[in-house]
């Protein structure tokens, strides 16, 4: 009878307690990663869906347009609302936001609109269809108005179809963008094929450290992971301007390799500021990200394996392919996964060493943000990115298990 | 003479660092079909041992030989030597028949082939229908049975133990002691096993090795290492036993010696070498001596003073001061209850010659 009473009393009393106070433990770093993480992610994916500029400044306007059937121009009602809102947001400061956003659709815009709403200043009365075809063309034009409804829309896909080089038509089908525009899917496409490639490499170059480091006796082990793990006792910055030091045209290999002979002075070979540098530096950098997870996993597989797949007759070769690979894979795969997972989004090194066709869709969302300003768009192109990790993430949990990782 | 000699270590010595010997002087050799134990302390030097001959390690100087030939340029998935690791080294991504299948692949054997011998192993050990658990689903009983299965699945006429049972609880590596036990009759394999408890080596084994700090001190059949050990180290190890320590006062004739121990002379049988004045220990088992015996039936007698009395059972352990040291022990049989004997009772002990072996002084050992 004590003995069915005492579980009961164990299981309920102390823990409930214990678990308040773990999650009052825990309670300033989710407050951080919400504030610092979660939140700047949420409204950011909000921005890629959502952009009420227009809506909010040309409210009649754009509810007039959703109406409008969309053949020809538009009725009289619509240009009346427009000659006011227009008028009003010029006042509102908010033309010039309103233009942009516009302008990205259908481009010459801004200075339609600005030209059109100070001239709108002084006229009184309409008809207003005649007076803004009588301030520009482009009124006549009846993409302007559908760049106008287009735009108006709180909630678009228009970023996403732009991120993977779509486009909307007026009449509401979606189309590859014309082949001058189709920048991004070529961009993604080349961010996933140089992190596959820098992966490669850091798996082809880390590997055997992380069998060394995990054979090696304690102390001489722990000094070798020091060495791996010094790289980030360094700025990042310091890092990759050490590699332009190196691969410079006037830079230290290319000096040497001209001093040997190898090459002539004239013959100076491009190792940086193109895609060679990207995937150098950037190999460089993610290494120990590849090197610590392999190491984790390699540590566990007892020594006796290979002896004991050599007293049972295998060659080191077979040993290694049936023996030890096998069970290193959770190393390569949590390894390979972060280095993917890093490199398809880093942005510095590629910023720095990248030239022109080094850069990867980092640098693209980056221009976005701070150069465009086009935050929708950088919103989106950044959800595609993320969407990308996560079927990888679920790949990899699908394919090896991320219990299995290793990262403990 | 090494006709039906199996292995042979011949003044092996094994330095790691280059300075301290790990292994010191080794010479051994083992019948075709024997059971040979290495039995020792912790740090004895009876894994490198093994590593040595299994070809994991190299000798620092001295030569193994397998049959008669060398095998310092054999490498090990050349010597054909199966061997048991300390924690088994099954491998966890394959299933118990992929762990036995092994050697059989990567020997190129055709997949019934292999099927069919795996399973024959697999009765062998009895573990029929495991083939396709995960070593890790195993009990580690039956993950040791794996182990030896695989070490013997490609017919080696050499096995190697490493300490196969150090994991086990008491009843199942008795258990498993008369498993291995019955395996090695039924296939006739030479096994060299290694083991640090004595009992064990005592039940498995034809001959033990006792190992110390990289030295073999005796190597004997285990009644020959009970009975007859040669140097105190092994006495001690072996067994219970009272060790006492003396002076040689006088050499008779027959190998007997007199020695002087606390306070009394007894005469024992010199099994080291020994002169006048030196030290040395006698060493007594606790059973052979007698309570109270008839007068002059022993021809060592003292007194003693009953100190402390426990029951174990079968037998009883009386504790005794006598020659000098409180911790004199002697055992009797639970036959004839303790025969009125009380604490505080004086008697007289009674012991043979024979029974009383001069061996080797070590210091700190008493
Ligand atoms: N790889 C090695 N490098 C250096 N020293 C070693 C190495 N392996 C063993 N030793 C040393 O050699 C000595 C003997 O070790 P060994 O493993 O042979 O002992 P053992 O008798 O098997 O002990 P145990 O019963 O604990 O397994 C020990 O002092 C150990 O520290
Ligand atoms: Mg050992």
């Amino acid at each position: 009878m004590t003995g069915a009473r005492q579980p009961r009393r164990y299981s309920a009393g102390p823990g409930s307690g214990a678990r308040l106070r773990a999650f009052g433990l825990v309670t300033p770093l989710l407050l951080f990663v919400g504030v610092t993480f979660i939140a700047p992610l949420v409204t950011m994916l909000v921005r890629s869906v959502h952009d009420p500029v227009v809506a909010d400044a040309l409210p009649e306007t754009v509810s007039l347009l959703h109406d409008w059937n969309g053949e020809g121009l538009p009725p009289e009602p619509v240009y009346a609302a427009a000659a006011r809102e227009l008028n009003q947001a010029r006042e509102d400061r908010t033309l010039g936001q309103v233009a942009g956003r516009v302008n990205r659709v259908q481009s010459g815009m801004r200075s339609v609109f600005t030209r059109t709403a100070r001239a709108l200043e002084d006229i009184e009365a309409g008809p207003w269809r005649d007076v803004f075809s009588g301030i520009n063309e482009a009124w006549n034009d009846p993409a302007t108005w559908h760049a106008i409804k287009s735009t108006g829309q709180r909630f678009t896909a228009r970023h996403y179809l732009n991120a993977v080089d779509m486009q909307r038509l007026p009449d509401g089908s979606v189309t590859r963008q014309p082949e001058e525009r189709r920048i991004y899917l070529r961009l993604f496409w080349r961010t996933l094929l140089v992190s596959s490639a820098i992966t490669f490499l850091c798996l082809l170059l880390g590997y055997p450290i992380a069998h060394l480091i995990a054979q090696a006796p304690p102390r001489r082990a722990n000094l070798l992971l020091v060495l791996v793990l010094v790289p980030f006792w360094t700025s990042l910055l310091v890092r990759t301007t050490a590699w332009i030091v190196l691969l410079q045209t006037q830079g230290v290999i290319n000096d040497l390799l001209v001093t040997l002979g190898l090459i002539g002075d004239d013959g100076r070979l491009a190792m940086i500021y193109n895609m060679t540098g990207t995937i150098v530096a950037m190999t460089h950098v993610l290494l120990p990200f590849m090197v610590l997870p392999l190491y984790s996993v390699m540590r566990t597989i007892p020594r006796d394996h290979m002896n004991a797949a050599a007293s049972l007759g295998a060659t080191p070769r077979q040993a290694f392919l049936r023996v030890y690979w096998p069970q290193s894979l959770p190393g390569v795969g949590a390894g390979s996964l972060l280095v993917f997972i890093l490199a398809i989004g880093f942005y510095i090194t590629p910023a720095l060493v990248g030239g022109s066709d080094g850069q990867l869709i980092s640098g693209m969302i980056a221009y976005h943000m701070q150069t465009s300003l086009n935050w929708g768009l950088a919103g989106a192109l950044g959800g595609v990115l993320l969407l990308g990790v996560l079927v990888l993430y679920v790949l990899y949990d699908r394919l090896v298990g991320v219990e299995r990782m290793g990262l403990s | 003479m090494t006709e039906g000699i199996h292995v042979e270590f011949d003044g092996v010595s094994k330095s790691y660092d280059g300075r301290t010997l790990v292994v010191e002087d080794l010479n051994l050799r083992i019948r075709t079909g024997e059971f040979v134990t290495l039995l020792g302390p912790s740090g004895s030097g009876k894994t490198t041992i093994l590593m040595m001959l299994a070809g994991f390690q190299a000798p620092t100087a001295g030569e193994i030989r397998l049959e008669g030939r060398p095998i310092q340029n054999l490498p090990a998935r050349k010597r054909g030597i199966g061997m048991v690791f300390q924690n088994y080294a099954l491998f966890p991504h394959m299933t118990v028949g992929g762990n036995l299948a092994f050697p059989l692949e990567v020997r190129g054997l055709a997949p019934d082939e292999c099927r069919e011998r795996v399973d024959r192993a697999l009765r062998l050990v009895r573990l029929e229908g495991f083939a396709d658990r995960r070593p890790g689903q195993l009990s580690g009983g039956q993950q040791q049975r794996v182990a030896i299965a695989r070490a013997l699945v490609f017919e080696p006429s050499l096995v190697l133990m490493d300490e196969p049972l150090g994991a086990l609880d008491r009843s199942l590596r008795e258990e498993m002691q008369y498993e291995i036990r019955r395996i090695h009759q039924t296939l006739g394999v030479t096994v060299v096993y290694v083991t640090h408890d004595q009992q064990e080596a005592m039940v498995m084994s034809d001959r033990i090795a006792v190992l110390r700090g990289g030295v073999v001190e005796q190597i004997a059949a285990p009644e020959g290492l009970y009975e007859e050990p040669e140097r105190a180290f092994v006495a001690s190890f072996i067994g219970e036993n009272n060790r006492l320590h003396g002076r040689v006062t006088r050499l008779l004739d027959g190998d007997v010696c007199e020695v002087e121990t606390g306070g009394e002379r007894v005469r024992a049988l010199r099994v080291v070498e020994c002169a006048e004045g030196d030290e040395v220990t006698l060493s007594i088992r606790p059973e052979r001596i007698a309570i109270d015996p008839e007068e002059g039936r022993y021809t060592n007698e003292v007194t003693a003073v009953v100190v402390d009395m426990t029951f174990l059972g079968d037998h009883l352990r009386i504790r005794l001061s006598a020659c000098g040291r409180r911790d004199f022990i002697v055992t009797i049989p639970n036959v004839l209850g303790h025969g009125g004997l009380l604490v505080g009772d004086t008697v007289r002990l009674g012991w043979t010659v024979s029974d009383c072996r001069a061996l080797n002084h070590e210091r700190g050992t008493e």
